[in-house]
């Protein structure tokens, strides 16, 4: 590695004030032809060109960003990680991914600040606490750590939440994954990016997909804001705009966008040493290494583009926050903002061919992208190289819609989506 | 968060309203002689637009009854609301 970052480097670069550190990817412009296009320049993008190039030694790739890259969905979540869910095939998806975060920071010599500070799913009624031991043993027999907490072990995982029995959504018990946790997103863009970059690929920002060319059946190439770019492999991993994209090609996907919304509260000391989710109420909460409380609360019902989001929304999961967490009860909040999240009816992703040959599709995260993101670009880079999916992805394909052979994670996932 | 121009009972707050999703798909006429496809089409696949979208809302905590919006959702504008039954505008 050219440019290895280590305590020797910083400190060298202590002694000229920082100066003059390389910068970590280039800013090329689009070539005329590359091998292979992936559209968005997110965590999975990057992630995707990455393993691209390391695992299947393909040299000529670029990544088309119409943006700035991980200034989508990566930069807007909660940057909870965690792998408990209920069915087999997104067992070994997700946990496929928890597998690649705990070695991440070495692999890309990129500090990804991978914290796994455990995630604590709450249960406030009687089914709630049903579905999360049904979810408990079926995590183990996938291999897949989860305890079931009682809401004294509750108490004494995270004092500070409220467990009195008179509030409007008692705490009944809970589950802990204790490897599930949290890291810095735009750290693993950036540090994919650098990856990336060193092995040849082109990132291209502020350049925008118009439109794909085809050829009968087969892509020829795609349409932006920079030029033409001939190519015969397309993988498309645009988040919420994925629709967008397959309108252009003349394809439909099974996908609505709505908007997500999160907020962060003033700095403060430190106060949850962990991740706390509550499914039923939509309140999940963890904070930041920098003393912010991180607030995630749910989507809207509507489609929309606007990364903006309804008011009553961020109310009714702060009502939640409150009553969970009455400590908090004169927190500030400091920003709030939305991402546009492409929902599944079944809650799961789409990694997978299409109809056309060369367009592959990864899409339909939904509100829970980014804790697979090096899961997700792994297998998505042996979808795109292999012209087949690979066994940890092979469920996740788009013909699930006609085969009825769907995944079904709402509300079996520790999250209500 | 916006106003919603109910045809029933006029303006009110947004809050008061359910998304349905997007409006005018046709529930099959000859439902046994579908193909898998073609359920998977009626059931799941989505225009999900950026710009000019046709939409059904329910005044859920209001009049209850169902109705029409036109809606752009990338700057979530009200162009048009109408009743169930009536014709989509052509524009």
């Amino acid at each position: 590695m050219k440019n290895k970052y280590s305590v020797f480097s910083l400190i060298k670069n202590a002694f000229s004030d920082h100066e003059n550190w390389q910068r970590a990817w280039k800013d090329p412009s689009p070539k005329k032809e590359y091998d292979t296009v992936i559209v968005g320049g997110g965590g999975h993008g990057l992630a995707t060109a990455y393993y691209l190039a390391k695992k299947h030694n393909m040299k000529n790739i670029a990544v088309v960003e119409k943006g700035w890259i991980g200034g989508g969905n990566t930069g807007r979540n909660t940057t909870i990680i965690r792998s408990n869910y209920l069915w087999d095939a997104s067992a070994g998806l997700y946990d496929h991914a928890l597998k690649i975060w705990e070695g991440l920071s070495q692999e890309l010599n990129y500090n990804v600040m991978f914290s796994q500070r455990g995630v604590m799913n709450l249960a406030h009624n009687l089914q709630d606490v049903r579905d999360l031991k049904r979810r408990t043993h079926a995590n183990r027999l996938n291999g897949i750590d989860a305890v079931y907490l009682n809401t004294d072990e509750v108490k004494k995982f995270c004092p500070i939440i409220n467990t009195s029995p008179d509030i409007r959504y008692p705490v009944l018990g809970g589950t802990l994954q204790r490897r599930a946790g949290t890291a810095r997103h735009d750290a693993v863009a950036w540090g994919y990016a650098r990856g990336a970059d060193e092995m040849g690929v082109d990132i291209i920002q502020n350049c925008e997909v118009i439109g794909i060319k085809r050829n009968g059946d087969a892509v020829e190439g795609i349409e932006t804001t920079r030029g033409f770019i001939k190519t015969k492999k397309i993988g498309v991993v645009a988040a919420g705009h994925s629709s967008v994209i397959a309108n252009m090609a003349g394809l439909r996907l099974p996908l609505e966008s709505k908007p997500l919304q999160a907020l962060v509260s003033e700095p403060v000391k430190p106060i949850i040493d962990t991740v706390v989710m509550s499914n039923a109420v939509h309140a999940y909460v963890s904070q930041s290494d920098k003393g912010e409380l991180v607030i995630g609360a749910g989507t809207d019902d509507y489609v929309s583009y606007t990364q903006k989001g309804s008011h009553q929304i961020v109310e009714g999961t702060l009502n939640a926050i409150l009553e969970l967490y009455p400590i908090f009860s004169r927190m500030r909040m400091l920003r709030q903002w939305g991402g546009i999240v492409d929902i599944c009816p079944d809650a799961s992703p789409i990694l997978s061919k299409t109809s056309i040959k060369g367009l592959y599709f990864n899409c339909g995260w939904g509100t829970g992208g980014f804790k697979a993101t090096p899961g997700s670009g792994d297998l998505f880079a042996h979808t795109i190289a292999n012209d087949e999916p690979h066994k940890l992805n092979a469920a996740f394909n788009l013909n699930r819609f006609v085969s009825g052979d769907l995944v079904d994670e709402h509300g079996a996932a520790a999250v209500a989506h | 968060m916006f106003v919603i121009n109910c045809p029933y009972c006029g303006e009110r707050d947004q809050q008061e309203f359910k998304a349905g999703g997007e409006a005018h798909i046709e529930r099959p006429k000859q439902p046994t002689e579908l193909s898998d496809d073609e359920w998977a089409e009626y059931l799941f696949m989505r225009k999900n637009i950026k710009g000019v979208q046709f939409e059904r809302w329910n005044h859920a905590h209001g009049c209850r009854k169902w109705f029409n919006m036109v809606r752009d959702t990338s700057n979530d504008e009200i162009k048009l609301v109408y009743k169930m039954g009536e014709k989509p505008p052509l524009e």
